[in-house]
């Protein structure tokens, strides 16, 4: 048996991880999301509902409506946040689960994958506004 | 605390139900669905970028029965999982950490959410 207390076993190691970083980057992210989110689904839902006749008759009148919307600086600009905040924000929540759930040989590769993805998908989105808006 | 006496994370075979752990394992699976949800934004996106036919495939899609199926569970997902980070926010600060405050909370964050599906899909069929 160890004569160690069990805090002169953990102290001065450090944090474990990365300390509070990543659950200060998931709120901080989380917050956000929630005005670009809200702004995001309620911006859509209404150009949706709007002309949905004019759209069934006039073949690519979605398209243009859409571009011409995500065109507009501020909405591109949201668009672009949103877009990076998102997928920061998903990694940030699968890596958890992964952590969680996933043992064994295919956790760091999983954890390593996501974190990659969530870059190549934020950057795609990204590129993809700008070649709209420019 | 000793490594003895920390409190357990629970085991879902021998837990009893409670509406806070729901209402949690709630919020991760509608994360995980809003991770999808963020690949449907990134291909909605990229075919806006692609042009008219490709954005008219993607709009297709969404507006058809599967699509208007996932369209309305992403929805739901993101305010379900928006009420309740806000949740998580107040808990944050220390507040409403008691039993009851939570699972009150959670009975709101659930019912707001649902007030909300129904507002963005009233906006998106009447306007």
């Amino acid at each position: 048996m160890s004569l160690r207390t069990p805090l002169s076993e953990v102290r001065g190691h450090g944090s474990a991880k990365d300390g509070t970083h990543h659950w200060w980057v998931q709120r901080l992210s989380g917050v956000a999301l929630i005005p670009l989110t809200i702004w995001f689904v309620f911006s859509v839902a209404c150009m949706v509902g709007s002309d949905a006749s004019l759209a069934a008759t006039v073949v690519g009148s979605e398209y243009v409506k859409f571009s011409t919307w995500a065109a507009e600086p501020f909405n591109a600009t949201c668009l672009i946040l949103l877009v990076a905040t998102s997928f920061h924000h998903a990694q940030l929540g699968v890596q958890v689960v992964i952590e969680d759930y996933i043992h064994g040989a295919l956790r760091t590769p999983l954890l390593v994958a996501i974190k990659l993805l969530a870059v190549a998908f934020a950057v795609g989105g990204i590129l993809a506004v700008l070649k709209i808006a420019l | 605390m000793s490594a003895q006496n920390r409190p357990l994370s629970p085991h879902l075979q021998v837990y009893r139900w409670q509406w806070s752990m729901a209402y949690s394992i709630l919020n991760r699976a509608t994360g995980m669905a809003l991770a999808g949800g963020a690949l449907f934004l990134f291909c909605w996106l990229t075919a806006l970028a692609s042009g008219a036919e490709e954005f008219t495939a993607v709009q297709n899609f969404a507006g058809s029965i599967i699509g208007r199926i996932l369209l309305l569970g992403w929805t739901w997902s993101l305010f379900y999982h928006l009420v309740n980070g806000i949740r998580h926010l107040v808990w944050d600060s220390g507040r409403w950490l008691d039993l009851k405050s939570a699972e009150i909370s959670g009975h709101i964050s659930l019912a707001l959410s649902i007030v909300l599906t129904i507002a963005v899909w009233a906006l998106a069929y009447m306007v």
